[in-house]
Order: C-alpha cells, then sequence, then structure tokens
C-alpha cells in the first residue's frame, strides 16, 4: 500500500507572493520579464540579468529585485544578497549623467580624491547621491584600466583623462 | 582507495570527503561552519570558516577538509603545527568580531563557538584593543531573536531557509564586514516570509538565532496570588525534555515532567494531548463531512483536507497559497482549542474570571509563540493562550527552580484536561495526526470497530508518502508531508491537478514536532529525530485507549459544553480562518 512519491522536480522557494506587486507598470514588468526570458530565466544568469535591469532602468529598487525573483522562481532575499555584493549595482537612482570617479592606486595617487571633493561642492551631493533636478549623480569606482590617464572621471561612458579640479566646471557644462 | 590520516592507513570510498574518512577512523577535526543535516538530507558545507583546514603532503596551502574529496595514497596531517597555528589564527579572527559576554548569551554553554574556543585552547586575542568590531541590529519577532553580532556567516539558517524550508526569508547579503544572514532589504523578520518554524534556531551554532524567553513572565504569573495558572504539554515535550537532563535521546519523562511542573507552582497540569484529541473529534468530522458531500456529488466541496495543527504551515500556506485558503482544516490547533476551552469551560468551572486565568503551554515549536499571539486568538484582547514556552525554556525553568529532574518521581496529570488517548500522543510525529484522525474516522464512516489501530503505511521518515486506507470498500487516500519544501512540492501538485487525496498531514519540522524548532537542539541528527519519534509510538501503544472519540473526559465535554462536533459553539470556539497574507506590509 505505501508507495513513496518521487520528485525530481526542482519547486524552488520564491519567498515572495505570486500576485504583482503595485509599484511597477505593466510596461516595466513587461521590460523584466523579457530580459529574464532573454537569459532563459536560468538562476544562474541571476547577475547578468542584474546587469541588463540595471542598464534599461538606471538602478534596482526593490520592486524590479522582487519581478526578478518572481521570474526566476528563487527568494527575494538571494537577489538583494547579489545586489548588495557588487558595487556595481545600485538601489539608488542615478542622474540623467552618472559621474564616476576612479580612486584606484594611480588616480588616488594623481589627487583624485581633490576632484570627488570639487564635484561634491559643485554639485552640492555627496557620494551616492543625486541633484534635486535628476542630472547628475555622484559615484567612486575603482580602475577603469585607464591608469595612464590619471585621473580619470567617467560621465556616462565617457572618460575624462588627466583631470584637475580646476577643469570641473568646465567638464559638467559639457553636459547642459 | 586508500590514503592516511595522521599516520593511519585507512580504506574509502570514492567521494568521501578527509573529513568524513578522518571521522571514521576516530579523528574529530573541528569545524564550525560544515553540518551534516543528515535529517534534512542536506549538508551544509561552505567551506567558508576554514576551521577544518588539514594539511595535505603536496599542496601548498592548506585544505578545507569537509570540501576536500580524498584521492589515492593522499596523506594528510590534521595536527601538525602549522595546522594548529592556521586553525587558531582563524578562529582568533573570528573572535575578534565577535562579541565577548559569553557569560551572559543564551547560548551560553550550548555554542559551537564557544566549545571550539575551548577545545583549541584559545587563551588571548592577539591585538584585540585596536580591532574594530562590526554590529548590527537585533530584530525581535514574535518567536525568534537575531542578534548578527553573534553571527559567524556559517550559512547553515539560510540553507535550511531555502533549500529544506523553501521559505527563502535568509540570505547573506552585503560584503565584507557588513555581510550579514538577513531577509530582503534588511527587512525584520516579522515583515519577511519568515514562518517562525524555528529550524534556523535549531542548526545555529552560536547565539545570533534564540528564541524570545518567556520564562520571567511565566515565573511572575506564577507568584501573583490573584492568578490561576494551568499548564497544557505538548505531545513532542516528553519525548525530548530529558535530553535536557543528560538522558538518551527518545528517552519519555511524561511522568517527571508533571512532577516537575507541579513543584514549579503551576495549579494545574494539564495535556495539550487531551486537546489533540479534540482536534480529532473537530478535523475528522469536518472531514468526513466533506468526504460525504462528495461521494453526494457535490462539485463545491474542497478535497483534500488539509491539516491545520502546525502553525509554520499555516504560515506558509497563507503567504504561499493564498488561492488555497478554503482548503485547509479550519479546526485550530490544539494548542489554541486547549486555550479556547480553558477559557471557557475550565474558567467557568473553577469560578474564576477569565482574565485570572493564565494559560501557560510548553512547546516543542517557536511558532508557537507567534501564533497564541494572532489577534483572531484573543477576547477582548486577552489571548486564549498566554504564553508558550519552548521545551528549551521549560529545560531552564525546571534548573532555576532548583529541581533535581532526574530524581523526581512520575506523576500524573491533572482532570479533567489532562486525560488523553494514543491518538493525542502521536500528534507530535510526522503521520501521527493522520493516523489519529483515520483511527476515529474509521468508525464514524464506517459504524465498525477498528481491529487494528496501528497504521504502519502511515508511519516513516520519507518526506512526502502516500498510502490508501480502505473504508470499508471506500478507498482513502491520504498524503503526508514533512518540512516545508516538501509541504511545497505537495502543494503544487495538488495545485497543478496532478494528485487526488481526500486527506493531506502536513508538518513544517523534520519528524514532526519531534524535530520542532523549540525542541533541544537536533542539529540535524537523524537519530535523534527517530528515537523521539519511536518515544511516542511507545507511549501511544502503552496507553489504555487509543482513538480520541472514545476519550471519556471528551465525550463528558461535548455532553455538557460543545453539543456535538462541529455545532456552533464549537465552530465559535474551535474554529478559526485563514488570511491572504502574500503581501506583506
Amino acid at each position: 500500500m505505501m508507495n513513496t512519491i518521487n520528485y525530481d522536480e526542482q519547486t524552488p522557494a520564491t519567498g515572495i507572493p505570486d500576485r504583482e506587486r503595485t509599484g511597477l507598470k505593466d510596461c516595466q514588468v513587461q521590460t523584466i520579464k523579457d530580459i529574464c526570458r532573454s537569459f532563459r530565466n536560468e538562476e544562474g544568469e541571476l547577475i547578468n540579468i542584474l546587469h541588463k535591469t540595471q542598464e534599461s532602468f538606471g538602478y534596482l529598487p526593490p520592486e524590479v529585485q522582487e519581478c526578478i525573483a518572481r521570474e526566476l522562481r528563487i527568494p527575494v532575499a538571494k537577489v538583494y544578497g547579489v545586489v548588495t555584493f557588487y558595487t556595481f549595482f545600485s538601489m539608488q537612482p542615478k542622474g540623467k549623467y552618472p559621474i564616476s570617479i576612479c580612486l584606484g592606486t594611480a588616480c588616488y595617487v594623481r589627487g583624485s580624491e581633490k576632484i570627488v571633493e570639487a564635484l561634491k561642492n559643485e554639485l552640492g551631493i555627496d557620494i551616492g547621491g543625486i541633484t534635486p533636478d535628476g542630472k547628475f549623480s555622484l559615484d567612486c569606482l575603482r580602475c577603469v584600466g585607464a591608469c595612464g590617464l590619471a585621473p580619470v572621471m567617467l560621465v556616462g561612458d565617457r572618460v575624462h583623462g588627466r583631470v584637475d579640479s580646476l577643469q570641473i566646471k568646465d567638464i559638467l557644462a559639457l553636459y547642459t | 582507495m586508500q590514503l592516511t590520516i595522521d599516520n593511519k592507513l585507512i580504506d574509502v570510498a570514492d567521494g568521501t570527503t578527509v573529513y568524513e574518512a578522518a571521522k571514521q577512523v576516530g579523528i574529530a577535526i573541528p569545524r564550525l561552519c560544515y553540518l551534516n543535516l543528515e535529517a534534512l538530507g542536506i549538508e551544509n558545507k561552505p567551506a567558508g570558516c576554514r576551521i577544518c583546514v588539514v594539511e595535505i603532503e603536496g599542496r601548498r596551502n592548506l585544505a578545507p577538509s569537509c570540501a576536500t574529496l580524498c584521492t589515492e595514497g593522499m596523506t594528510v596531517r590534521t595536527n601538525s603545527p602549522r595546522v594548529l597555528n592556521a586553525r587558531k589564527t582563524v578562529l582568533e579572527l573570528l573572535l575578534s568580531d565577535h562579541p565577548k559576554d559569553c557569560l551572559i548569551c543564551p547560548k551560553s554553554g550550548r555554542c559551537e563557538l564557544q566549545n571550539l574556543a575551548m577545545c583549541l585552547g584559545i587563551r588571548e586575542i592577539h591585538s584585540i584593543e585596536n580591532a574594530e568590531v562590526s554590529t548590527y541590529r537585533k530584530d525581535r519577532s514574535p518567536s525568534i531573536i537575531r542578534d548578527m553580532d553573534k553571527c559567524v556567516l556559517c550559512r547553515r539558517c539560510e540553507t535550511v531557509c531555502n533549500t529544506v524550508q523553501t521559505v527563502g526569508a535568509l540570505s547573506g547579503i552585503n560584503r565584507g564586514f557588513m555581510a550579514v544572514v538577513a531577509p530582503a532589504f534588511e527587512q525584520d523578520l516579522r515583515d519577511s516570509p519568515c514562518t517562525f518554524c524555528g529550524q534556523c534556531v535549531a542548526v545555529c551554532p552560536t547565539g545570533a538565532l534564540t528564541e524570545v524567553d518567556h520564562t520571567p513572565r511565566v515565573i511572575w504569573a506564577l507568584a501573583d496570588p490573584t492568578k490561576t495558572v494551568v499548564v497544557q504539554t505538548a505531545p513532542a515535550v516528553r519525548a525530548a525534555l530529558g535530553e535536557a537532563f543528560g538522558m538518551a535521546a527518545g528517552t519519555l519523562v511524561t511522568g517527571k515532567m508533571v512532577a516537575a511542573l507541579r513543584q514549579i507552582g503551576f495549579d494545574y497540569v494539564f495535556d495539550t494531548d487531551f486537546a489533540a484529541d479534540l482536534t480529532i473529534m473537530e478535523e475528522g468530522a469536518e472531514l468526513l463531512s466533506r468526504v460525504h458531500r462528495m461521494i453526494e456529488g457535490d462539485r463545491d466541496v474542497k478535497l483534500p483536507i488539509l491539516t491545520s495543527c502546525c502553525p509554520a504551515w499555516v504560515n506558509f500556506f497563507e503567504q504561499n497559497y493564498p488561492d488555497m485558503l478554503d482548503v485547509p482544516s479550519t479546526a485550530r490547533s490544539p494548542q489554541q482549542m486547549f486555550g479556547a476551552i480553558a477559557k471557557t469551560f475550565l474558567a467557568d468551572r473553577l469560578g474564576i474570571r477569565r482574565d485570572d486565568l493564565v494559560v501557560v503551554s510548553i512547546m516543542p515549536c517557536l511558532a508557537k509563540k507567534y501564533e497564541c499571539q494572532r489577534d483572531e486568538f484573543k477576547v477582548n484582547g486577552n489571548p486564549d493562550v498566554d504564553y508558550a514556552l519552548s521545551t528549551r525554556e521549560l529545560a531552564q525553568l525546571i534548573k532555576e527552580a532548583n529541581i533535581d529532574f532526574n530524581a523526581l518521581p512520575d506523576e500524573d496529570f491533572d482532570a479533567p484536561m489532562g486525560e488523553s488517548t494514543g491518538a493525542g500522543v502521536i500528534f507530535g510525529t510526522t503521520g501521527g495526526v493522520i493516523e489519529a484522525a483515520t483511527r476515529t474516522a474509521y468508525e464514524l464512516f464506517t459504524g465498525k470497530k477498528l481491529e487494528k489501530v496501528d497504521f504502519q503505511e502511515l508511519r516513516g521518515m520519507e518526506g512526502i508518502r502516500a498510502a490508501s486506507v480502505d473504508f470499508n470498500g471506500t478507498p482513502i487516500h491520504i498524503g503526508i508531508a514533512h518540512q516545508l519544501g516538501n509541504a511545497r512540492k505537495l502543494l503544487d501538485g495538488i495545485r497543478a491537478g496532478m494528485y487526488h487525496f481526500h486527506a493531506i498531514e502536513i508538518m513544517a519540522c523534520p519528524g514532526g514536532c519531534v524535530g520542532g524548532g523549540g525542541q533541544p537542539l537536533h542539529l540535524g541528527n537523524a537519530d535523534v529525530i527517530h528515537a523521539r519519534q519511536q518515544a511516542l509510538y511507545r507511549e501511544d501503544a502503552q496507553k489504555p485507549i487509543r482513538k480520541s472519540h472514545e476519550n471519556s473526559y471528551i465525550q463528558q465535554l461535548y455532553i455538557e459544553f460543545l453539543g456535538h462536533p462541529l455545532s456552533e459553539k464549537a465552530h465559535h470556539l474551535l474554529h478559526t480562518r485563514y488570511f491572504d497574507k502574500s503581501i506583506r506590509n
């Protein structure tokens, strides 16, 4: 009479409700679903999916992480764990022109810290912050592989090399 | 294959780790994060703590023995000066970012980190003066306290929460010094998908995860002359409490436990098993009414019926299966049935006001602490069950009360709510509730006397089981699952229309309540859980009455107070409803 059922199929936890959370527009949910599907909804592709999603949304707020977790059928705590592990991922919105200052060894010894200070003063925001008009955000990173140009400042994808703190105003003026 | 460990030649099977091989020749390599959770069918080996490192000839670096497989001709040293030095340094580094207030830690004396420091003879932590210490806010839920300052990032809780229970409340977050194990977005446990099953607490090596301590409040209630304090003890407690006093796992201490509770000063010592019998009356009647309706062709009838005794399971389905809220039995858990009857029927009998009766329960469970605080189990703010203590807390209370537990005589429960049948006792093990229900439902359904009350086909330790019981020509299909991950598999199958059961029993913890999160720590040891399970079947076999509906005190309760199962009064006091908790605010 006794028989043990064989369950080969993994039924992983989502840790989150099946029902959609409010806060995301239908088209945004669709974008996330499309990104996940392009990586075959595989858990192992989580980092790539987060990259693409951040590219699309600019940042990874909780409701976006929840949506990804639901699509991949993994706990949202896991997604949050990955997002908080890699400094590249951000839960804060970025400006239209995200600024990153390299604090790698070469840039640092050539005074990139002074550039950070100058930018903080000029923009009136701290590291990780965004200007009230949403135009600029300020972050630091470690080495972009252009040490010959140290100190290096990135605005969006554009690299500004051998930056002097006195040039800051002029550089920012390029992005109006 | 052959290898040498500390000059001992040993033969092992392919795929054996160095750690396991060493164990086979009596060498216990110290470890911290590694844990074989055999009762949960999983090993936790992130190889993160590096305490179990060994020296392997021909390799430049020391290797973590828990995650290194044996190879032919390998020569291993587990206690060379290099190994001992590395091990000590690793532990010192761990301790440098760990609170040093061991004296007042709830885990003191049972802490694996403390034991390790003792075992490795750590006498000083170098450069501790200047060491930075990371700190994180404490999180107090109704059941579990998270103190991440004491976390060593072994990830056992994460493995249990995600892989075993599939609850998904915990994950390693942040990096480096800021790393902790936490719910998503660093929410508190109470806002996370946590079910309070407490299995994370049951495997935590340190004081990072502990239960909320209700013993001080119980001590004050006992000392209050205006209060009458009654206690109920869940079935699984009697099979595990002895372990806290040096007895072997599976030693039944029912009589000593009653004596101890009386000596502590409880006015009446009752048994949750009584309420378990009551649960069978209600849940059994509900099952039969659904089966009868199905036979009569009612298409709206919800089958299978799911048991609802386990509060972690209730939390789990309220969150994950909001579309199936009408499927579980509406019967309250035995703890809550007991409380409801105590604060009405019993208070009336004793001639005291509801507010002057304090109901304490002793539970193998941490989710019970949460359950008794649910709003639907309160009348004008007064809870049916005031405090739920774990088995561990009871052990602590007994020690605090200067009681020599091992020397106690056996005593009996008080009447009327201390009388129970063998069916009530087996509630504490996986398969027990459904076996108890089957014993009663069979007789009520067929009108025949059940000759053989032992349903071996319902017993066992497999995570998911299925059996059919012949109800005089009508086959009743029964499903059983323990551990929430198995419950999820079963429920998903039912949702997809893959299985057709009449009744399903689900328990959140391994082996059922015997492996509960409030028991003396099982640390994943399957033998311990099995021994406790067998103890309950022994107690059942010794009972003169083994069917719930033959409990004369239960019969009397229906005659004098409740009327009949599923009566209006029974509905009001013994049944509940469930809520869609799929979105936590």
